[in-house]
């Protein structure tokens, strides 16, 4: 087991998030309708995860874990497993098909998904059951998770927030993807006292770290330099569709496919900003 | 019952690491409280945070370890039901949730705390087994299987304290298997839980009136034993159901399905509680007469004098 995050290189980064991306745009051309705004907006977080901070054992597996409390936003992982070949191109290929095994959900029991978080509320409780487990079994594994801002509305969520700093459980990097949307609008604007974010967590015993959540090498920073011994919090403000102009902030493109037209334009948008 | 329930995971859990108890605020009772001084890492208190103590055992469970969830049954199945459904059942993880004082017995502290659809809604959820003892021993064998088993989530549904022993001379414990207290041949009585006290009663009743009575133990709820309850049908002329939970969902209705499914000739007499809110400050007792279950009022319907 090597200990101690992957090498982290900036470049690599923003060049695995932009085919990260393209690869998400090309599945949505197979299908109706995916979580394409909700994918780009935490994918610099969850690329970060996997690929800098997670430990990788020789074969490859890893001693962390992650979960994906937001499930929605699951695309951004499964082009990620496929990556690390625990999903298959076939397996991507067969979205939202009866021949397929991936939904627009997570589910349990497929490679790589820790748990079906298709419910909102549900992620940040086994996160705690799991660090938890770490602990007492002394297997010392990392817990690393993103949860949408709207996910943050549920009182299941304060309900684990309150216990994993009770519990002291260090082992648990979180993430807040704050993109300011929901189905219904800004959040800003139809729950103003939702903010500021990260006064609450340190209130109930966090450590925070307000993050740029586009930027890896922020990301990565704030994680590697945490002082650890309680739950780091990362409120990360984030753009929904991040990454294809007419997607940012169009609440549409939380759960839309873009038409063959826009998919060529977005191409254009991604492979520009190389 | 919740005492025997402590001693028998506290001897589990003192064998297996792997055993997590996570309660929400509700006094650690008998030999949890030995178990919380001695495995403090391994017993968790949410506090009034039921959702996440039923969440917390899923990510324990999806880690390897054998949770289980503990407080009085409501708590522990009604409020964080969609943690129930999804993270437990959907999942299929070997977490077991405990409802303690299930059924009306605190009757006294009203309608919130009583538990008189549990069956119907824990049965409910694929994947989702229940077990309800009907006395202490069983309640120790029970929880023993529970601890040991790897086929997915339990609703354990107990009782709470001052449960007489029913099992002294009945046939061996087995999970899924209608289980035999007492023999007889005229008429058998089907229970499970708490109430199963009454089912012997009634037993003896027929016995002082000439008549032989068995009574049987459906302690597995989920996965219900079709075959057992098929064979108690075909056997006995009379067959009399007394169960502590609303008329839909539960032991009733099922042993009723049963009985059209193979045809049964027999007499059957179900005994549930009322599909309603029944407001009384009294005993268990007390709500159960209420509710039309106690000895005087089944007697008659059944034959008695």
């Amino acid at each position: 087991m090597s200990i101690g995050g992957n090498s982290f290189d900036l470049g690599r980064a923003r060049e695995r998030c932009r085919r990260y991306r393209r690869r998400i745009l090309d599945i949505s051309q197979q299908v109706a309708a995916l979580h394409i705004g909700s994918a780009y907006s935490c994918t610099e977080i969850v690329d970060c995860y996997y690929n800098a901070l997670m430990r990788r054992n020789p074969d490859g597996s890893s001693p962390d874990t992650f979960l994906m409390s937001k499930g929605h936003g699951c695309m951004i992982q499964y082009v990620i497993l496929e990556e690390y070949g625990l999903l298959s191109r076939a397996d991507l290929d067969a979205y939202c098909t009866p021949e397929g095994r991936l939904g627009v959900h997570p589910d349990y029991g497929n490679p790589g998904i820790e748990a079906a978080t298709g419910s909102l509320g549900h992620g940040l409780s086994m996160v705690c059951g799991m660090a938890l487990a770490e602990r007492a079994r002394k297997t010392h594994g990392i817990i690393y998770t993103v949860l949408s801002d709207g996910e943050v509305q549920e009182g299941s969520t304060w309900e684990a927030v309150l216990m994993a700093s009770s519990l002291k459980l260090g082992n648990i990097v979180a993430a807040i993807d704050n993109n300011n949307f929901q189905s219904l609008g800004r959040t800003s604007d139809t729950h103003p006292s939702f903010y500021p974010l990260t006064d609450k967590f340190r209130a109930f015993g966090w450590e925070v770290a307000e993050v740029e959540g586009h930027d890896s090498a922020v990301i990565y920073d704030a994680v590697m330099g945490r002082e650890g011994g309680r739950p780091l919090m990362l409120v990360a403000k984030t753009t929904k569709g991040k990454g294809v102009s007419y997607m940012e902030n169009v609440p549409i493109w939380h759960y839309r496919s873009p038409n063959q037209d826009e998919y060529r334009r977005a191409i254009d948008e991604l492979e520009s900003a190389r | 019952m919740r005492n025997t329930f402590a001693e028998a995971l506290y001897r589990e859990a003192t064998e297996n690491d792997r055993i997590f108890i996570v309660v929400a605020d509700i006094s650690p009772v008998g030999n949890m409280a030995s178990f919380r001084e001695q495995y403090p890492d391994r017993f968790i208190n949410v506090g009034v945070a039921e959702q996440s103590m039923i969440g917390i055992c899923a990510g324990l469970a999806l880690k390897g370890c054998q949770p289980f969830a503990y407080t009085i049954a409501t708590f522990s199945l009604y409020r964080p039901f969609e943690m129930v459904r999804d993270d437990l059942c959907y999942q299929n993880l070997p977490v077991t949730v405990v409802g303690m004082g299930a059924g009306i017995i605190y009757s006294d502290h009203g309608g919130t705390h009583h538990t008189m659809e549990d069956i119907a809604i824990a049965g409910a959820i694929p994947n989702m087994q229940i077990i309800a003892p009907c006395d202490p021993a069983e309640v120790a064998e029970a929880t023993r299987w529970c601890a040991r088993q790897k086929n997915g989530p339990v609703y354990l549904r107990i009782g709470k304290s001052g449960e007489p022993d029913l099992t002294k001379d009945a046939e061996p414990w087995q999970f899924g298997q209608l289980r035999c207290l007492r023999r007889g041949s005229d008429v058998a009585i089907l229970s499970y839980g708490v109430i199963t006290k009454m089912a012997w009663d009634l037993a003896d009743r027929f016995v002082a009136e000439g008549k032989s009575a068995a009574v049987y133990s459906c302690h597995t709820v989920k996965p219900i034993d079709r075959d057992g309850i098929a064979s108690v049908l075909r056997q006995y002329r009379h067959v009399v159901v007394i169960e502590e939970h609303v008329p839909q969902g539960g032991l009733a209705p099922q042993t009723k399905q049963i009985a059209w499914d193979i045809q049964a000739q027999c007499r059957l007499d179900t005994f549930t509680l009322q599909d309603k809110f029944i407001h009384n400050n009294g005993r268990h007792h007390h709500l159960l007469a209420e509710h039309g279950l106690s000895l005087e009022a089944i007697a008659p319907q059944v034959g008695l004098g």
